[in-house]
């Protein structure tokens, strides 16, 4: 005969209702796990979709996901000619606001050059942009249809191709078009008193040909540490590895985002343990007549502390699933990507489950503090 | 006296706090309490009554003095068994005056959960707990909560609670202050039947007057000491 479980089939509703504010508390920390998972695969999926081991940016800087970073564009061709390079790509990337369909969308314009490093990877429904003007592969993040018209700037791109879950790390829907009508969009999308200025400032050597990045494929072999220490040598360039770009986005953009959701979650999670704490203390002292008369009839300490720890864990277990299967059931209808891993959800368990074993300290000392003689006070 | 008695008890005292707001709640009380027989304590609030209830189910310590039940000496100056609670569950049954049933057990599971505490199975505490039902007339009222059972049923399934682990001890503290005289007189009678039938020795502490013409002996308690009671059915057996 389990006593908890007696004790909250008795209390049945109350029981549930507790564990169902409970489990959105636990859901929403799932979910904060889940968006910061989202968050490191979005923001790197877009880094790596770029298949380039080395990124050559503007000295002194970190490159594009950092901080900005300008290049010539003709830099590209002095380092395609370098030993040990298969492939190098200019890119540009760029957020801009487009209308579409009414509404104002947010975009992650990256431009690039046709069958060069940078340019749409893996189109999983059209086919690449194969024309140098006014064609777009978009992510279907951004709720564009194939043969679709979206104007950038002052200019129209027809969608010819799409991918899938390419992102920023902002949650920006990429859409990829040349770097040359990337180039042209910048500077249309300057304001015209700043165009004037850079018009009167540089006058006729002023250009628009800049990149934010070129991306370098290496030959077989070739190792990438030493190929980006040999480009640093030319002291207006930096170069980064595949991991060190990695390791910067992690260091810039994600590790904010981790603090933050991190701060969150723990906060979520005391918030469970104080609830679970307190549910489980106005259910013991719920029970001090019938504890009472346990301890007076004979029981053990160990069936009182059973009945108090049970009752708490049952909460906590009761609530997590509840909570994962409300986030599993409604994780497509969060505006930034949810990943969920089993992995995660087995951790919050675990810690579900101590927090409620130390949110139950409460309720147990107090039952192992009743006087069986208060059994006998009418 | 060819048997024992199942509860001696020896100039037990005991005083709470030190002097001096010393109070001494007993002083000095003896009393022995036979197999089959069914006893009284009676006494003004404070008297010491439910002191001596206390010290007797073994949830109080006394100050000195010693005590044996059934036959083993369990309080000699000191508590000589660690496992007071299994002592308890061993050898003693209690009934409540507001029966203090369990809210979330139904009426056989407020039985077998002591049977069950004491080491039998479910399915022998289920048994158990049924049998004694019948025994005391409620069987039908087996799956019934405690909020769904009259007063004198809740109290009937309290007293089968107290008989479940066929305890030679039964300490009943006012069971019938919550009942008519109708079904105050049930439950004495109940308690009779179980003292004659399990050769137990109940101890029950009242004010209920209607109730005294139903004790083998009755005593009374004042500041502590124990003393004949006026119109009691019987006299003191052992004093000191």
């Amino acid at each position: 005969m389990n006593l908890a479980l007696k004790d909250i089939s008795h209390n049945l509703g109350r029981f549930l209702l507790t564990c169902l504010g409970l489990s959105l508390l636990l859901g929403i920390v799932l979910a904060m796990v889940g968006i910061y998972r989202g968050l490191v695969v979005e923001s790197l999926g877009l880094v790596r979709a770029a298949g380039a081991q080395v990124w050559v940016v503007e000295g002194g800087t970190r490159g594009p996901f950092a901080e900005a970073s300008r290049l010539p564009g003709d830099t590209r061709e002095a380092i395609a000619a370098q030993w040990g390079v298969a492939a190098a790509g200019s890119v540009s990337y760029q957020n801009i606001d487009a209308q579409h369909r009414g509404q104002t969308k947010r975009l992650m314009v990256v431009g690039a050059q046709i069958a060069r490093p940078g340019e749409a990877p893996l189109v999983v429904e059209g086919r690449p942009i194969l024309r140098s003007r006014y064609e777009a592969v978009a992510d279907r993040g951004a709720g564009l249809v194939l043969g679709e018209q979206i104007r950038l700037g002052r200019d129209t791109f027809t969608v010819v191709g799409l991918t899938s879950g390419l992102v920023a790390s902002g949650g920006d829907p990429v859409i990829f078009i040349t770097l040359r009508d990337a180039q042209k969009l910048q500077f249309d999308l300057t304001p015209a008193a700043a165009r004037r200025e850079a018009v009167r400032s540089a006058g006729a050597t002023a250009t628009t040909d800049t990149v934010n990045a070129i991306l370098v494929r290496l030959l077989p072999g070739v190792d990438a540490n030493r190929f980006a220490q040999d480009i640093v040598r030319w002291k207006h360039l930096a170069a980064l590895t595949q991991d060190d770009q990695e390791a910067v986005l992690a260091r810039s953009v994600i590790d904010r985002a981790r603090r933050q959701i991190g701060l969150f979650t723990t906060l979520l999670l005391t918030v469970s343990t104080v609830i679970v704490g307190l549910i489980i203390y106005t259910m013991t002292i719920d029970k001090k007549k019938a504890i009472a008369t346990l301890k007076l009839i004979g029981a053990p300490d160990r069936r009182i502390v059973g009945l108090i720890v049970q009752q708490a864990i049952a909460m906590g277990v009761i609530s997590f699933l509840t909570g994962a299967a409300l986030i599993g059931a409604g994780h497509g209808y969060f505006p930034r990507r949810v990943v969920l891993e089993p992995a995660d959800a087995m951790a919050l368990f675990g810690v579900v489950i101590v927090a409620c074993l130390l949110a139950s300290a409460l309720g147990v000392r107090t039952a192992l503090k009743i006087d069986p003689a208060s059994a006998l006070a009418g | 006296m060819a048997e024992q008695p199942v509860v001696e008890v020896r100039e037990i005292s005991k005083h709470f706090g030190e002097e001096p707001t010393r109070v001494d709640a007993l002083r000095g009380v003896s009393l022995d309490v036979y197999p089959g027989t069914v006893i009284g304590l009676r006494g003004p609030s404070g008297s010491g009554k439910s002191t001596l209830l206390n010290v007797i189910g073994c949830i109080l310590e006394p100050t000195s003095g010693s005590m044996r039940l059934n036959g083993e000496l369990v309080y000699d100056g000191k508590w000589l068994r660690a496992d007071l609670r299994g002592l308890r569950l061993e050898k003693i049954g209690f009934i409540f005056q507001s029966h203090n049933l369990l809210p979330f057990l139904n009426a056989w599971e407020n039985i077998a959960v002591t049977r069950i505490l004491a080491g039998a199975s479910p399915a022998q505490a289920r048994t158990r707990a049924i049998e004694l039902l019948t025994y005391l007339g409620i069987e039908r009222r087996k799956d019934a909560m405690p909020g769904q059972l009259s007063g004198g049923e809740a109290q009937r399934v309290a007293i089968a609670r107290a008989l479940a682990n066929d305890p030679r001890i039964i300490l009943a503290d006012e069971p019938t202050a919550a009942l008519d005289s109708q079904r105050a007189g049930t439950v004495m009678d109940m308690l009779r039947k179980v003292a004659e039938e399990h050769r137990s020795a109940v101890i029950v502490v009242t004010h209920d007057e209607k109730i005294f013409d139903r004790f083998d002996h009755i005593y009374s308690l004042r500041d502590g000491a124990l003393e004949p009671a006026a119109g009691a059915v019987a006299e003191i057996p052992v004093v000191g």
